[in-house]
C-alpha cells in the first residue's frame, strides 16, 4: 500500500524518474535506497524527502508554524489512522470532522502534503461509508471531495462518489 | 504562545526540555490530565503548545521540531526518520511496556516488548561516529529518543531484561547530562520517581501494538489491491465468459423427497442444533443454528449438490414435564403445542427444511436404545451409585437445571446444576455450593440413586484419531476446535447417561426399568431418528461415512456435546456411523448489550419479529450480517435501521432499482444491445472477482463475510452507473445512446447475478428481483453452478416486468418505539410475584406520572431507609444467614429503591436490572 503511494506522490510532485523502493519488518514500513548516502525508512520521512527533491517546499509549510501543523497531521496519519480498530475509525472520523469544520485543507488554506498523504491513507474508509455517515462526517467529505479532485492526486485510488445534495433530514443525527 | 503540560505525563518532559534547550520564549501552564485544551479531540491530550496564529499543536514530536525551528535548526532527513521511528515505533512499545509494569507488574514481558527497538537503536547508534544522534551536538532526535525511553532506560527494573546496549547507555547519560534535560524531569516527575507517572498511565487506553494483519484492516487493504492489481488478461477473460450467456441448464430445480445420497454426486447432509421445545427461541438462537444452517443449505442446492436439510424440537426432559405441570396439560401435549409454535416460527424466517420433526418418536426409541444395547455390548458402559439432589418438598429428584448455587471453581453465585455460565467448565450437581431448588428455592437433600455411564476414558484414543482426521479434512470453526481441545486436555471422564425421570426414552436394561436416558445421550440421536421419520431409508444418510459429508451447525455451548459425547457414542457403538465433518459453532448475540432474557421481557422473541412489521427478509439480511463469527455480537435497532436504510435501501436496492427503470424508462422494457468497452468489461472483471470470493467464501460457510461481497458488487454497480450518468447519455448522440445502452444492459445483468447471490440470504427478495426481471428460472442455479462466473443472462431485447421498490426506510420514530417495546421496559412478572403484594398494573404507568411529580421530601426519607435496609442486607450476607431470609430482605431493598428513584422522578426501571444477575 504504502508504495504504491509513494509512487503515486512521486507523479503528483512530477518526478520524472521513479525511485526503487523495498519494505521492511512486520509492519512493511516502505524504504528508499539512496545512491548517495544511507537508505530512508518510513513513510513521512520519505515523502517529505520527494517535495524537496522535487523543490516543492511549500507542501511542507510556508512559515515555521504551518510546517509544524503539516508535520503533526502526518504523523496522526501514520500513528493514528494506520491499522486503527473500528471502532478508534468513528473516534477519528469524529475529530477530524471537527477540526475541518472551519478549514479548507488540513494545514488551514493552503494545500500541503498533509492533504495528500491523509487522503491515500483514509480512502478506503471514506470508500466504505453509508450515505448516511458521510452526511455525519459532512466537513471530512467535504474536504475529501475537495482533495480527491486535486489536479493529480487522486492516481491510484478509485473515486468515491459523494453527492452534493443531503439526503437525510438534518436532525436525524 | 502558550505550553500546557500536566505532572507525571512523559511526553511533557519532552516538550520542556525542548523548550530549555533552545531558549524560546513561552508561558508554561500546568494543567490536570483531564483538561480538555484542544477542542477537536476526543479525549484529553497533553502536552499541548498554543501557537500565535491560535493553531493547536497536539503532537511532542512536533511541538519539539518546531521549538528547534524557530532558533534556526532546520529539520534534516536524519532526524526525520528518526522522529518517525520514535512514533510509530518505539513510543507504541514504551507505553506498552510502561503499563505491563507498573500497572500489571509484569518487568519480564515488559522487556520482551522493548527489545525489539532497543536493539535496533543499539545497532544505529554503535555505527555512528558523532556522540549524539544526527549531530556533534543535542539535536531535536536527542531530545525527543531521550525522553521517550527515560522512564524505561532510569529505571534498574529494567536493567536486567533489556540486556547491556552500551552504545545506547552511553548516549544517554550524555543527553542526560544536559542541564535543560534535568531540569525537564524535575519539573514533571516533582523528585516522585517513576511513580509520578501511574496517575498518568492509569488514565490511558491499555495500549496494544497494532498489526498490519487485523482482519479488518487487512481485508480492506487486500480487496483494495486486488481489484488494482487486474491483469489486463484478466479482464478479457472475464469479459468472454460473460458474453457467452447462460448455457441451456436443463437439470431440474425441483426437489424430489426423500432426497437420499447418489453416487457422483456431492452428498452434503445438514442439521442445526435441536431447538428445545419449551422455550421460544430469541433471534441468538435463530441466527446460532437454524439460519445459519438455511443459508448454507440453500448455497449448497444452488450449487447442485445432493443435500439434505433436517432438523426438529428436542422434546424430552424435566424442563418440559415442568412447563406441562404449571399449564396443566400432559407432557406430549405441550410438545404438540410448542412444536407447533417452532414450526411457524421457522416458517416465518423461511427456513426452508427438507424435514422438521421431533424427538418423541417411535424411531427415536428404537434407534437409541439399539445404540445403548451396542455399547453395552461391547463393555463402554459403566454403572455406579450417583448421589443426587432431590428436593422433598418437590417430591422428586432434581434435573440439573433446577438447581442453582456457587460454582466450585471460579464461585460465580449462579452456576447450573451441570455447567458454570462463567467459567464454562461442567459441574456435578452434587459439587454445587449452597444449591437450591429452582423451583421453591429450599435447599435439596443429596440421595444416591444406581446410574449407568458411557466410559469416555476408554474411547479417549479412538476419539481423538478421528478428531484428528475430521478437524484437519473438514472446516471446524476456531471456537469450535479450540472447545473440544479444551476438553480433552483436561481429561475425560465417565458420563452418566441415565436419569430419574419419567418423560424420557426408557431404557431398555431390566435393572433400570425406571429410568430413563439423559436428554444428552438422547438430543444427539434425534438426528438420526428425525431423519427416519422422514425416510426409512435413513441409514443410507448415517451409516454411510464413505459417501456422506455431516455439516452440524450450533451455538458455541453445544460444541462438545457434538465434537466429544455424541461421536464416542456413535464409535463406541461400532456400526459405521456417519460422524460429523465440519462443526460450524457460532458465538452468542447479545441484545442491545445485554443478554436476551425471556424473564426480563428483554429482547425479541422468535414469535415477536413477525409483529414488528419489518420483512422477514430484512431480519433475516440483518441477523446474517451480524452473525457472531469468531466474536460475540449484539443486535441494535438503530443499528438495524441504519444498515436497512443504508446498505439495503441506498446501496443495493438502489442500484437493482435504477438498472431495472433505466431498461424501462429508456428502452421501453427491452435490455439493449451491449458493446463492451474497457470501462464496462472492468466492471464485469470486478463482479467476477466478487462473485469467487463470495463462493470461496461460502464453501468454507463464512456466511457473514460472503454477504459482504454481495453487497461490495452493487457498490461498484452504483458507482459504475453514477460515472457513466446514462440518464444523460440517452439524451444525446447516437454514440452517447448507445454507450448509455451498453451500460444499462450491463447493470441489469449485474442486478440478476445479485438475485442469484442473494437467495440463501433472502429468498423472497431474490425472487422478487427475478420476477420484475422476468429471468430464466434456472438463471440463478446456472452462475453458482460448477463456477461459471457471472453470465450474460439477459440478452440484448430480453423484456423485463415491472420494476418496483424492493426496500422500505426504517424510520427512527419507528425504530426508537420498537426499542422501547422490547427493551425490558415493562416490569417482569417473576419479579412482581415474588415482592409483596402490589397492584402490578400501576408499575408501568405510574414512571410517566411520577417523572414530573419529583418529591425531594420524601426522597431523603426513602434514601434514608435505602440505606438502612442495604446495611441490613450485608449483614445478613456476612452473617451467612439462610438464602431465602437474604432473599426477602433484598427484595424489600429492591422495592425502596424503586420507590426512591420514583420519588426523584427517575425511571426506576434500569437500578432494577442492575439489582438482577446480569
Amino acid at each position: 500500500m504504502a508504495l504504491k503511494e509513494l509512487s503515486s506522490l512521486e507523479k503528483c510532485l512530477g518526478l520524472k524518474k521513479p525511485n526503487k523502493y523495498s519494505t521492511q519488518g512486520e509492519r512493511k514500513v516502505p524504504v528508499l535506497q539512496n545512491n548517495n548516502g544511507p537508505a530512508l525508512v518510513g513513510l513521512v520521512t520519505i515523502a517529505s524527502h520527494l517535495v524537496h527533491e522535487a523543490k516543492r517546499t511549500e507542501l511542507l509549510g510556508n512559515s515555521a508554524e504551518q510546517r509544524a501543523v503539516v508535520q503533526q497531521w502526518l504523523e496522526y496519519r501514520i500513528t493514528r489512522l494506520d491499522n486503527c480498530s473500528k471502532e478508534e475509525v468513528k473516534v477519528i472520523l469524529k475529530e477530524l470532522n471537527q477540526y475541518l469544520e472551519d478549514k479548507v485543507y488540513l494545514a488551514g488554506n493552503s494545500f500541503t502534503l498533509a492533504d495528500t498523504l491523509m487522503y491515500y491513507g483514509i480512502h478506503h474508509i471514506i470508500m466504505n461509508l453509508a450515505v448516511q455517515e458521510k452526511e455525519k462526517f459532512l466537513n471530512v467529505t467535504r474536504w475529501f471531495d475537495h482533495i480527491q479532485h486535486y489536479p493529480g492526486v487522486r492516481h491510484h485510488l478509485a473515486p468515491v462518489v459523494v453527492l452534493r445534495n443531503r439526503v437525510y433530514p438534518s436532525g436525524q443525527h | 504562545m502558550k505550553l500546557f503540560v500536566s505532572e507525571g505525563n512523559p511526553h511533557c518532559v519532552k516538550v520542556l526540555a525542548g523548550l530549555e534547550v533552545t531558549g524560546v520564549k513561552c508561558d508554561v501552564q500546568l494543567v490536570s490530565h483531564e483538561e480538555r485544551v484542544v477542542p477537536f479531540l476526543n479525549r484529553p491530550v497533553l502536552p499541548v503548545l498554543l501557537l500565535p496564529s491560535g493553531q493547536h499543536l497536539f503532537s511532542p514530536n512536533a511541538i519539539c521540531q518546531y521549538l528547534f525551528e524557530v532558533v534556526g535548526k532546520e529539520a534534516s532527513d536524519d532526524g526525520n526518520q528518526l522522529l518517525e521511528w520514535e512514533a510509530t515505533e518505539l513510543q507504541p512499545a514504551v507505553l506498552q511496556a510502561l503499563h505491563m509494569l507498573m500497572l500489571q507488574g509484569k518487568s519480564g514481558e515488559a522487556g520482551t516488548v522493548l527489545k525489539g527497538p532497543l536493539g535496533w537503536l543499539e545497532q544505529y547508534l554503535s555505527k555512528r561516529t558523532t556522540p549524539f544522534l544526527t549531530e556533534e551536538t543535542v539535536a531535536v532526535a536527542d531530545i525527543v529518543l531521550w525522553a521517550a525511553l527515560y522512564p524505561i532506560l532510569s529505571n534498574s527494573t529494567f536493567e536486567a531484561v533489556v540486556g547491556e546496549l552500551p552504545s545506547v547507555r552511553g548516549w544517554f547519560k550524555r543527553v542526560s547530562q544536559v542541564p535543560a534535560c534535568e531540569a525537564a524531569v524535575q519539573r514533571v516527575l516533582q523528585g516522585k520517581g517513576l511513580d509520578a507517572l501511574k496517575n498518568f498511565l492509569q488514565k490511558q487506553p491499555a495500549p496494544h501494538i497494532q498489526r498490519r494483519d487485523s482482519p479488518s484492516s487487512a481485508n480492506a487493504t487486500e480487496m483494495e489491491d486486488s481489484e488494482l492489481m487486474m491483469t489486463e488478461e484478466e479482464v478479457e477473460v472475464a469479459a468472454q465468459a460473460w458474453s457467452k450467456g447462460l448455457p441451456d441448464c436443463s437439470d431440474s430445480t425441483q426437489k424430489k423427497h426423500p432426497i437420499l445420497p447418489q453416487e457422483g454426486k456431492r452428498n452434503v447432509l445438514v442439521t442445526s442444533a435441536l431447538p428445545y421445545v419449551n422455550n421460544v427461541p430469541h433471534l441468538g438462537n435463530i441466527i446460532g443454528c437454524v439460519l445459519s444452517a438455511d443459508v448454507f443449505a440453500r448455497y449448497g442446492r444452488l450449487r447442485g449438490w445432493n443435500l439434505l436439510y433436517v432438523c426438529g424440537t428436542d422434546e424430552y426432559g424435566t424442563a418440559t414435564e415442568n412447563k406441562a405441570r404449571e399449564e396443566g396439560l400432559t407432557p406430549q401435549e405441550i410438545c404438540d403445542k410448542y412444536h407447533a409454535v417452532h414450526s411457524s416460527i421457522y416458517k416465518w424466517f423461511q427456513i426452508d427444511f427438507d424435514y422438521f420433526g421431533r424427538t418423541t418418536t417411535e424411531q427415536q426409541t428404537e434407534i437409541a436404545q439399539d445404540i445403548f444395547w451396542r455399547l453395552h455390548e461391547r463393555g463402554y458402559l459403566l454403572e455406579d451409585v450417583v448421589e443426587q439432589l432431590r428436593c422433598e418438598n418437590c417430591q422428586r429428584f432434581l434435573a440439573d437445571r433446577f438447581v442453582e448455587g456457587v460454582c466450585p471453581h471460579c464461585k460465580y453465585p449462579e452456576a447450573r446444576g451441570d455447567q458454570c455460565d462463567k467459567c464454562g467448565r461442567l459441574i456435578n450437581a452434587v459439587e454445587l455450593k449452597e444449591p437450591q431448588c429452582k423451583v421453591c428455592q429450599q435447599t435439596p437433600e443429596i440421595r444416591s440413586s444406581k446410574h449407568l455411564f458411557l466410559d469416555l476414558p476408554k474411547l479417549e484414543g479412538e476419539l481423538e484419531q478421528w478428531l484428528e482426521k475430521s478437524m484437519g479434512s473438514g472446516d471446524w470453526t476456531v471456537n469450535a476446535k479450540h472447545i473440544t481441545r479444551s476438553w480433552l486436555r483436561d481429561g475425560l471422564k465417565p458420563r452418566c447417561i441415565t436419569r430419574d425421570l419419567q418423560w424420557g426414552t426408557p431404557v431398555p436394561h431390566p435393572d433400570f426399568s425406571d429410568k430413563v436416558f439423559y436428554v444428552w445421550f438422547d438430543a444427539p440421536i434425534g438426528y438420526l431418528s428425525i431423519t427416519a421419520n422422514y425416510t426409512s431409508e435413513w441409514e443410507k444418510w448415517w451409516k454411510n461415512p464413505q459417501q456422506v459429508e455431516l455439516y452440524n451447525f450450533m451455538a458455541k455451548d453445544n460444541v462438545p456435546f457434538h465434537s466429544v459425547v455424541f461421536p464416542c457414542s456413535l464409535l463406541g457403538a461400532q456400526d459405521n456411523y456417519t460422524l460429523v465433518n465440519n462443526l460450524v459453532a457460532t458465538e452468542y448475540l447479545n441484545y442491545e448489550d445485554t443478554k436476551f432474557s425471556k424473564s426480563r421481557g428483554v429482547g425479541v422473541f422468535g414469535d415477536m419479529a413477525k409483529d414488528t412489521g419489518i420483512p422477514s427478509d430484512v431480519w433475516r439480511f440483518y441477523l446474517l450480517y451480524l452473525r457472531p463469527e469468531g466474536q460475540d455480537s449484539a443486535f441494535s435497532w438503530a443499528d438495524m435501521a441504519l444498515k436497512n436504510n443504508s446498505e439495503l435501501l441506498n446501496n443495493l436496492g438502489n442500484f437493482i432499482n435504477r438498472a431495472g427503470m433505466f431498461v424501462s424508462k429508456f428502452f421501453e422494457g427491452h435490455v439493449p444491445e451491449m458493446v463492451l468497452q474497457d470501462e464496462d468489461k472492468r466492471l464485469i472483471a470486478q463482479v467476477c472477482w466478487e462473485l469467487k470470493q463470495y463462493i470461496q467464501l461460502l464453501d468454507k460457510v463464512r456466511i457473514r463475510d460472503a454477504l459482504k461481497c454481495i453487497l461490495n458488487i452493487s457498490r461498484h454497480g452504483n458507482q459504475y452507473i453514477q460515472v457513466n450518468e446514462p440518464w444523460k447519455k440517452i439524451k444525446g448522440g447516437d454514440d452517447d445512446r448507445k454507450r448509455a445502452g451498453t451500460v444499462t444492459g450491463v447493470s441489469v445483468n449485474v442486478a440478476c447475478l445479485l438475485s442469484a447471490m442473494l437467495e440463501p440470504y433472502m429468498p423472497t427478495v431474490s425472487q422478487t428481483i427475478r420476477d420484475q426481471l422476468q429471468a430464466p428460472a434456472h438463471c440463478a442455479r446456472a452462475m453458482l453452478y460448477a463456477d461459471r462466473g457471472f453470465l450474460c443472462s439477459l440478452s440484448a431485447g430480453h423484456r423485463i416486468g415491472t420494476v418496483s421498490p424492493l426496500f422500505q426506510k426504517l424510520e427512527s420514530e419507528q425504530i426508537e418505539a420498537l426499542r422501547k417495546r422490547f427493551g425490558g421496559q415493562q416490569v417482569p412478572s417473576s419479579t412482581v410475584n415474588s415482592a409483596q403484594p402490589k397492584p402490578p398494573a400501576a408499575a408501568a404507568p405510574a414512571v410517566n406520572a411520577s417523572v414530573s411529580a419529583a418529591d425531594p421530601e420524601k426522597a431523603k426519607q426513602l434514601a434514608a431507609a435505602v440505606a438502612k435496609q442495604g446495611d441490613k442486607v450485608r449483614a445478613l450476607k456476612a452473617q451467612k444467614a439462610e438464602k431465602s431470609v437474604v432473599t426477602a430482605e433484598v427484595t424489600k431493598l429492591l422495592e425502596l429503591k424503586k420507590e426512591l428513584a420514583l420519588a426523584e422522578g427517575k425511571n426506576p426501571e434500569p437500578s432494577l436490572q442492575k439489582g438482577k444477575k446480569k
